[in-house]
């Protein structure tokens, strides 16, 4: 029993680990929830592609500053964001299109510039950050980054959903489309940055859409869902720390892995769609079905 | 000169004309010059700062060195661009430290053609192996135990932190410059003799200034384990927080026992390396309550007007840190 909570109490880095990587799963699952319901979920892992020259910009001029380097991921990850989408309503190219071409553009941009530092792993130790060496100044970006990306999407939430369920009828009800859209890239764009440096890209992408993908096996409603994918996030970050503890592996792919398992877990048994559920109701159909068969014989 | 190699495969008359009028006057000027030959100094590449530094001691105003990987930047996850391939085609030695110090150096040699002499620096030195630990068995150096999971009897590339290396560092060096520019043989032999003398001097300096701390308080941890050598040569003992390169990430329980191991054991300081990630280190300095003992110079030299810019001025200076730092905490 010790076990699941000693290393917590032991450790200050292991309490600040969970800190840090809970703070941005209760965001970033919520955000994921609107991703995968825009059918846009693997555009996580092209924002956080994005966002590396501004960061590395960043460094490049200012060192090691925290402030710095989310300025510059911000300014590139929206300009790649609003780019795209600029692209695909102005010409006939879709949206996974042209931000496909923007994101690559500015990952090459990237690490071009990360070359002109030659070989400098500070720099990528930066870029990819370290779950188990959060500070207090990662801390407090994490966190504060989170608690506005939770507010701003509160108030927007109701727009929000109907532009990812019924945009024309958004569109003949009000002007606020194309704001709640910006809006939305901007939490985005802040809550990729502030999870780039505190837990590294594979990190925060996997803690954004993993939990949120696990959720639609549990909940139909959107309202359920952001609360499912926030609170497996939390969960997910819980196990994987204490797996890596436990396991002696590195820490951040145990918590991806861990929402992985989640998110299989939910793929196998969840009650709204899942695959238990999907074969149960494929049997009681065909025996439904013979029955009937049967009787009319 | 490799412009008009390249330009030459053109047919136009113009540039062939000025060509074969390039290499006439270069036979001529060739003839003319053929007894001052020496006075051009020898192309030389080395792979990283720290050899570029001892070659340039060795060699003097006898050769020209190119460093491929600078100071301040890491050798282990290095990335070649094409003029270092050019360097290369154009160099006469090239002088590597082996042990898979250089991944990336095989491809490289072979992209670029190189033909001239290369120099295993390493040639001779006695090589540290993680896990079987083979030097003085009856001494803990306390990182044993954390390498459970990294593989076994891979050889530690770090071995220039012994001077004693060193002096086979500068001894291998001059062998190779003199076999590719016998003429100046005895200038590097002799140069190379005067460094190997001021190598033997600072080594006995240093040995002294630590054994004037009692062994069982020598204990530092550093942020990736680049000082075996050192830790062996001057028995110091080194507790790292990462692996041979410093791009794996610990898992939380390497860290929490590294804590621990600080938190009981009487750790005097954790020091962070020129060219690797800080994060950790000072994660472990927060927590266990260990000062920061400021920075060590493994894999690559400081800048260059650091008193860590060559070889000799980093090992004194990362002597003279540990020194300071394990006397400090003798008076608490």
């Amino acid at each position: 029993m010790e076990a699941f909570y000693l290393p917590f109490v032991e450790f200050g880095f292991m309490r600040r680990a969970l800190a840090g990587s809970a703070a941005l799963a209760l965001a970033a699952g919520p955000l994921g929830v609107f991703l995968v319901l825009r059918r846009m979920s693997l555009m996580g892992d092209a924002m956080a592609h994005a966002i590396l020259p501004g960061v590395a910009v960043g460094f490049l001029t200012a060192g090691l500053s925290l402030t710095a380097m989310t300025i510059g991921g911000m300014v590139t990850g929206l300009t790649v964001a609003l780019l795209a989408a600029a692209v695909s309503r102005l010409t006939p190219q879709r949206e996974d299109a042209s931000f496909a071409a923007f994101y690559l553009v500015s990952l090459g941009v990237g690490v071009l510039l990360i070359s002109l530092r030659g070989g400098n792993t500070e720099l990528l130790h930066v870029l990819f950050g370290t779950v188990l060496g959060l500070d207090d100044a990662a801390l407090i970006l994490v966190s504060a980054t989170s608690s506005i990306t939770l507010l701003v999407l509160a108030v927007i939430f109701r727009p929000l959903v109907m532009e990812c369920l019924d945009p024309l009828f958004l569109r003949s009800e009000s002007r606020m489309g194309p704001v709640v859209h910006v809006v939305f890239l901007l939490l985005l764009v802040m809550t990729l940055v502030a999870g780039f440096q505190v837990l590294g890209t594979l990190m925060v992408v996997g803690i954004m859409m993993l939990p949120a993908a696990a959720a639609r096996f549990w909940s139909v409603t959107a309202t359920g869902q952001m609360i499912l994918a926030a609170l497996g996030g939390v969960f997910a970050s819980y196990a994987g720390l204490l797996f890596s503890y436990h396991a002696n592996v590195a820490a951040s792919p145990a918590i991806i892995l861990s929402a992985g398992i989640l998110y299989f877990m939910s793929l196998i048994f969840g009650t709204q769609g899942g695959l238990w559920q999907v074969a149960r109701q494929a049997r009681a159909r065909s025996l439904r079905l013979s029955r009937i068969s049967r009787r009319d014989e | 000169m490799s412009s008009s190699t390249f330009f030459s495969h053109y047919p136009y008359s113009a540039r062939r004309r000025r060509w074969l009028g390039m290499v006439a006057s270069a036979l001529v000027l060739g003839a003319w010059s053929a007894h001052a030959v020496s006075r051009e100094p020898l192309p030389v590449v080395a792979t990283f700062s720290i050899l570029a530094d001892m070659v340039k001691e060795v060699g003097g105003d006898r050769v020209a060195v190119t460093t491929i990987v600078g100071n301040d930047a890491d050798a282990h996850g290095f990335e070649p661009k094409p003029q270092h391939a050019k360097a290369l085609r154009e160099a006469k030695v090239l002088v590597l430290n082996g042990l898979d110090f250089e991944p990336w150096l095989p491809r490289l040699t072979q992209a670029s053609g190189f033909e001239g002499i290369k120099v295993l620096a390493t040639e001779g030195v006695k090589v540290r192996r993680l896990g079987g630990r083979d030097t003085d068995a009856g001494h803990d150096h306390g990182s044993a135990a954390k390498h459970d999971g990294h593989s076994h009897g891979e050889a530690d590339p770090h071995a220039w932190q012994d001077l004693t290396n060193g002096m086979i560092y500068a001894r291998n060096i001059a062998a190779g410059l003199s076999k590719a520019d016998p003429r100046n043989a005895n200038y590097y032999e002799s140069r190379a003799s005067s460094y190997i003398a001021r190598m033997k001097a600072l080594d006995n300096e240093v040995k002294a200034a630590i054994a004037a701390i009692p062994p069982d308080r020598r204990r530092v941890i550093s942020s990736h384990d680049a000082f075996g050598y050192f830790a062996a040569a001057y028995g110091v003992d080194f507790i790292p927080i990462s692996g041979l390169s410093n791009q794996s990430e610990p898992s939380a329980r390497d860290v929490a026992r590294i804590i621990q191991m600080a938190r009981d054991t009487g750790v005097a300081g954790v020091f962070i390396e020129n060219m690797s990630s800080s994060v950790m280190a000072q994660q472990v300095a927060r927590e266990s309550g260990v000062l920061m003992g400021g920075t060590l110079y493994a894999d690559a030299l400081g800048p260059v007007d650091q008193p860590a810019s060559t070889y000799l001025g980093m090992i004194s200076w990362n002597a003279g840190r540990l020194v300071y730092v394990l006397k400090q905490s003798l008076q608490n």
